[in-house]
């Protein structure tokens, strides 16, 4: 049992990573990653939004009734991110206000939804809540890293503490302003889905269509 | 005029929904595997996005929003919290009227847009367009051009990407990168060709 509920909470690390695996989530990961500070806090709410949703709709999944079930996931997720946007703009109204609309569209992010559906309709509280718990995590070590990759060579700094001097202030440190854009990152999370999955070959897709054998020879 | 017209192309090409706020990619990435099926989730988009966005900012700014329920008598009330939940209840609602709409008028552009349709409710671009014209206090005309503008950006690049996609089939992708990686890449690419756009308007 312990070491069923260990796996619960550690597989949707790397081998079912919500982002590169599942393609869930993807919407409002993106967005938030231009610096590590908003990266961090957006993880905390995904995760805490996630475990509670998840545990919650376990502990009433026998009085839903089948045909209203979205309908109550919906209420009872965007309950919970209309407290954690409350508690944000109360307690940290500087970073709600960079994560603008994000912590709002957290209730359409498709891990909460996907994750309430398809394992905390079937299992206990404390499965839901760690299998809750275990997709947040997952969620934001792909948000950190990309966090981190892009604040770092973008402005030269992590958490808002300059490491590189840029050479405007005379260092030798030049800002990659493609970073802060938004398609980098798109580049990285492809660069880390391709790093998974040469350590993970299980986890590649197989090509719809295949070279045939003649002019695979004469490639 | 001039100013609606500049928020219309802003809204189309620089400020792409998909590719610079990356919104609506669950659904970009998983229905664009051929371009009719990628046009159909376009074409609700746009439908459901030019109808929503406006009836939003009616709610929000004659109901929720500081001082909105002065007409009542009740100017001290402010309801703005709620505003994630109505505008999915709104979001829910059009998409179920319209299809029905659609399904008794419009047979053929139903048939279309098929399973689609349902499917937008769930979809962030919808719901992060109105959460955008809370944001920037857009007035009405302006959320119709907003609401419009970004369905129809929405809509251009998934078609495009649901393109290239095709095409990639046939390509020789390197283990591993293959599917779901090489698509991250393409938008990339995608994301900052429509950055050019930036000196226009």
């Amino acid at each position: 049992m312990q070491d069923n509920n260990w796996r619960i909470l550690t597989r949707p690390l790397i081998d079912d990573n919500p982002l590169t695996l599942q393609i869930l989530g993807i919407c409002s990961a993106l967005a938030v990653t231009t610096s590590l500070d908003t990266a961090l806090l957006m993880s905390l709410v995904v995760v805490c939004v996630l475990a509670l949703g998840s545990g919650s709709v376990s502990l009433i999944r026998g009085h839903i009734p089948h045909s209203v079930r979205i309908i109550v996931q919906i209420t009872i997720i965007a309950t919970l991110v209309i407290v954690v946007d409350q508690v944000l703009q109360a307690y940290a109204f500087e970073l709600s206000k960079r994560l603008s609309v994000f912590v709002g569209l957290i209730i359409t992010n498709c891990i909460v939804l996907g994750r309430a559906e398809s394992f905390a309709m079937h299992n206990g509280f404390v499965a839901s809540t760690l299998d809750g718990i275990g997709n947040g995590l997952g969620y934001s070590l792909i948000l950190v890293i990309v966090g981190a990759i892009r604040e770092f060579f973008g402005k030269g700094s992590l958490l808002n503490i300059q490491i590189l001097i840029p050479t405007s202030q005379g260092g030798a440190f030049e800002p990659l302003h493609l970073m802060l854009l938004p398609p980098s990152a798109f580049f990285i999370i492809g660069g880390i889905i391709w790093f998974i999955r040469r350590k993970r070959p299980q986890q590649v897709e197989k090509p719809e269509f295949t070279l045939r054998a003649r002019e695979q020879e004469s490639k | 005029m001039n100013a609606f017209f500049e928020l219309f192309l802003r809204s189309v090409f620089l400020d792409n929904l998909a590719l610079s706020f990356f919104l609506g990619m669950c659904t970009f990435l998983a229905v664009s595997k051929r371009v009719d099926t990628a046009f159909g989730v376009g074409l609700a988009m746009m439908v459901v996005q030019t109808v929503t966005v406006p009836v939003n900012n009616l709610i929000y700014n004659f109901l929720l929003a500081p001082g909105a329920l002065d007409w009542a008598g009740l100017g001290d009330v402010d309801l703005s919290f709620l505003r994630l939940i109505a505008f999915i209840g709104v979001i829910a609602a059009m998409v179920q009227v319209l299809e029905m709409t659609l399904e008794f008028h419009v047979p053929k552009l139903h048939r279309a847009m098929g399973i689609f349709l349902p499917l937008i409710t769930v979809n962030c671009a919808i719901l992060g367009g109105s959460l955008f014209m809370v944001e920037r206090s857009y007035g009405f005309a302006e959320s119709v051009v907003f609401g419009f503008g970004t369905g129809l950006g929405w809509a251009l690049a998934i078609v495009i990407f649901a393109a290239i996609r095709e095409r990639l089939k046939y390509a020789d992708i390197p283990e591993g990168l293959q599917g779901l990686g090489i698509n991250f890449i393409v938008a990339g690419i995608m994301s900052l060709g429509f950055m050019a756009f930036a000196g226009m308007g």
